[in-house]
């Protein structure tokens, strides 16, 4: 026998679907949301700055047929300045530019600091990968002669970039003011002083002075912290724009494919 | 390059350009796997190789070893290729100042429209050369070492100077011996060229590069100046030697 079914109870008003309003659009789900909030605040900044696009400009240019995995090394030299960077904001935290504590501040950060030495030793063996970096992608530049007309300023800008590199790693290798530092760059500012009409006077300031003292660490301590990086991180500005601008380099035995029929046209 | 030239280069790379992909996503997942193998590359030595610290900066110190970043091994050795004292500067500073100014000047010197390294011969093998020389000159600096021993027979006298010659890191440029480098002049005969006072007086205030050795403790300094004032060559050494077991 078939029982009968009870009425459901009714439903109270608040709980109750609101019918759809005539020609209105349906209510955005939480997702919907969400995205229409970021591209509003991306809308907001935009409207203020035209940032997008520079951006559009700079991201969706194209890059020729058949560039291959040499073409990245010089981001990887970009990202190991950048890694430099990181790592030495750490480590400026805890150093100390003054000779008669740098060492102990230096080992204070290999032995007490949380993963103190492993930070010293990206920052210590960057150097290093950024130097070949570096090389790799002159070399790259070289041998396929991206260094040609248009892109000779390029060039010089890079050029530039290698030796601040060095200047980095010259001011760098005496903070840590151990024995093999301090020795070395006494040598490097004697090597310095051999020069030819300027040499004396860029070796005395690079001491600081006649003698090798405490005004020498800061000074290097400066060169390596704000001078260098700041000019480095504004050149790459400069590289990176006119790359953009004047277009990655084709590999040089790549030929563009003209249309037979154009050819004709042209002759 | 002139005006045809240019054009021309212009025209076919904007047609490369037309034909390729855009910068991304696809060149930046490559220039992304990149960055990953660096930063990995970084972290493994880090971990592996770890940061050493040597012994503190001491000026008086009589353990001096001048050994520059593995990277700058090939503007040292240069040092050591170029040898009479009149050319120093000229390897010191010369070199590398002309390398740069090349490099500056590449693009003005170079200015043929031929880009594919086989057709500029004259580009590629200098390139080659420069890279190789480089190469070899690091090579030299890393095999070279800081070797702290010197093997020339010393009276027994003189082996307290000796020691404080051998720790102090002369033969970084000088040779005494079969030991040391050929940076700066021999020292196997510098007690029949230069007296005592004369030695003393190049420690305390040498000709650059080599550092000045004022700061050390009067007792190394005089044990230091003894020993190569007591060098006059191989012979003379080993007779000095003879003579000292001879009266035993």
């Amino acid at each position: 026998m078939k029982l009968p079914t009870l009425p459901k109870p009714p439903v109270p008003k608040r709980f109750q679907d609101k019918p759809a309003r005539p020609g209105g659009a349906p209510k955005p789900t939480k997702l919907e949301q969400v995205r229409e909030g970021g591209i509003s605040a991306a809308d907001w900044v935009d409207e203020r700055t035209s940032l997008s696009g520079g951006l559009r400009w700079m991201m969706f240019r194209k890059v020729p047929k058949g560039t291959n995995w040499f073409y990245t090394l010089g981001s990887a030299t970009m990202f190991a300045f950048v890694s430099q960077a990181i790592t030495g904001v750490f480590l400026a935290m805890y150093y100390v530019p003054s000779a008669t504590q740098a060492y102990e501040s230096a080992r204070h950060i290999s032995n007490d600091v949380f993963l103190g030495e492993f930070v010293r030793g990206m920052h210590k063996w960057g150097s290093s990968v950024m130097v070949i970096l570096i090389f790799l992608h002159m070399a790259r530049t070289f041998f396929f002669g991206a260094y040609k007309y248009p892109r000779e300023l390029n060039w010089i800008i890079g050029v530039v970039l290698v030796i601040l590199t060095f200047v980095m790693s010259l001011t760098g290798y005496l903070l840590p003011f151990d024995q093999r530092s301090y020795w070395a760059t006494i040598v490097a500012a004697n090597i310095n002083g051999t020069g030819p009409l300027v040499g004396p006077f860029l070796s005395d300031f690079l001491r600081g002075g006649g003698d090798f003292g405490a005004t020498t660490l800061s000074r290097f301590y400066a060169i390596h912290m704000m001078l260098v990086p700041g000019l480095i991180a504004a050149l790459i500005g400069a590289h990176l724009y006119l790359v953009a601008k004047l277009g990655t380099t084709a590999p040089p035995w790549q030929r563009a494919e003209v249309d037979e029929k154009l050819r004709e046209e042209q002759v | 390059m002139n005006q045809r030239e240019k054009e021309e280069y212009l025209r076919e790379y904007a047609l490369l350009k037309a034909k390729g992909k855009p910068f991304f996503p696809y060149a930046v997942a490559k220039d992304a796997v990149m960055m990953v193998f660096v930063m990995a590359t970084i972290i493994a030595m880090s971990i592996v190789l770890g940061a050493e610290l040597g012994p503190k900066a001491d000026p008086t110190t009589t353990t001096y070893v001048p050994r520059p970043e593995w990277y700058f091994f090939f503007l040292f050795e240069l040092l050591r290729v170029i040898k009479p004292p009149e050319l120093v500067p000229f390897a010191t500073v010369g070199v590398p100042t002309i390398c740069m100014i090349m490099l500056f000047l590449l693009p003005f010197i170079d200015r043929g429209p031929e880009r594919r390294p086989e057709r500029r011969p004259i580009a590629t093998i200098s390139g080659i050369l420069v890279i190789l020389a480089m190469g070899y000159l690091t090579y030299l600096g890393a095999a070279a070492g800081s070797p702290n021993d010197i093997e020339l027979a010393t009276a027994p006298e003189f082996e307290r100077g000796k020691v404080v010659v051998a720790q102090s890191g002369c033969l970084a440029c000088h040779k005494i011996g079969e030991n040391g480098g050929d940076l700066g002049p021999h020292l196997t005969e510098i007690g029949a060229v230069l007296d005592k006072g004369a030695i003393r007086r190049t420690l305390d205030n040498p000709t650059a590069p080599m550092p000045s050795f004022a700061g050390l403790p009067e007792e190394k300094k005089a044990a230091m100046v003894d020993y190569l004032a007591s060098l006059k060559g191989e012979d003379a050494s080993r007779i000095q030697r003879d003579n000292v077991e001879a009266t035993k």
